[in-house]
């Protein structure tokens, strides 16, 4: 058992060598493999303008139908465990955001059409704010916030 | 060596995975406490999942996801047996991805 998974595992990590010799070879350059990730919006230092350059929009609407799971109090900002699960149909995409980080985007997720709406992450939070769940249907954005209490922040040095 | 611990089960009709990667996820912001030198940005920006090479989801992070980050998604139709890939991206062109079953 642990033989054939190792075999998997070499077989995982053979497949990821022959996409990086590609990218280093300019077959696929690193731009075109993440064409999806969006460099301003990551990069954006408020939630109006990152989510503007994410979603298209910040006018959000908040919406009870979208669960947030996290800690009440934080006691290291560097792990907060956040879930975010909603019951609204037709989700496009979930960004998660926490609106007292330097860049408040932290995630932001794709659903594929068999994709339930709920995806669970670690983030890392500077100060006590709001974990922000912005949720993408097709026609409207929908939000919903938890503030999370953080003893120590987990950004700085 | 691939990183990626992923346990994907089949429960209710829904498939849950949850995947673990080792990546320091550094920020950019963040100093060295020792030689006060700024320490460069090195995190993953995206993952991508899949089952039977069909897309499930893709996750497009910042630095702010936490270092060794825990990644959980479901999704439906899935099948025991059925294989899941995940696979990342960092900022600075690595690449990494693991293979599991659906149990």
């Amino acid at each position: 058992m642990i033989d054939a998974k190792r075999r998997i595992l070499l077989k995982g990590s053979l497949a990821a060598g022959t996409v990086g010799v590609a990218v280093g070879a300019g077959l696929l350059s690193p731009s075109l493999v993440l064409a999806s990730w969006n460099e301003t919006a990551f990069n954006a230092k408020d939630v109006p303008a990152a989510l503007s350059s994410l979603m298209g929009s910040d006018a959000t609407e908040t919406n009870d139908g979208i669960t947030i799971k996290a800690p009440d109090i934080a006691e290291n900002g560097a792990v907060v465990p956040v879930t975010v699960e909603t019951n609204l149909s037709g989700v496009k995409s979930i960004a998660i955001v926490a609106d007292k980080n330097a860049t408040p985007l932290i995630a932001s997720f794709d659903l594929g059409e068999s994709a339930v709406p709920f995806v669970s992450t670690r983030i890392k939070m500077a100060s006590t704010s709001n974990v922000v769940a912005v949720v993408q249907t097709a026609d409207k954005l929908y939000s919903n916030a938890k503030e999370v209490k953080v003893t120590i922040g987990g950004c700085g040095g | 060596m691939s990183d990626i611990k992923i346990r994907a089960k089949l429960k209710d009709g829904e498939t849950e995975v949850k995947c673990l990667m080792s990546h320091p996820m550094e920020t950019g912001l963040r100093k060295d406490s020792k030689t006060n030198e700024i320490v460069p940005a090195h995190f993953i920006q995206q993952v991508v999942c899949k089952s039977k090479d069909q897309v499930v989801m893709t996750a497009n992070w910042s630095g702010g996801v936490s270092r060794n980050p825990y990644l959980s998604f479901k999704f439906s139709g899935g099948e025991v047996g059925d294989p899941i890939e995940v696979s990342w991206t960092d900022n600075m062109g690595e690449t990494q991805t693991g293979v599991d079953k659906i149990t």
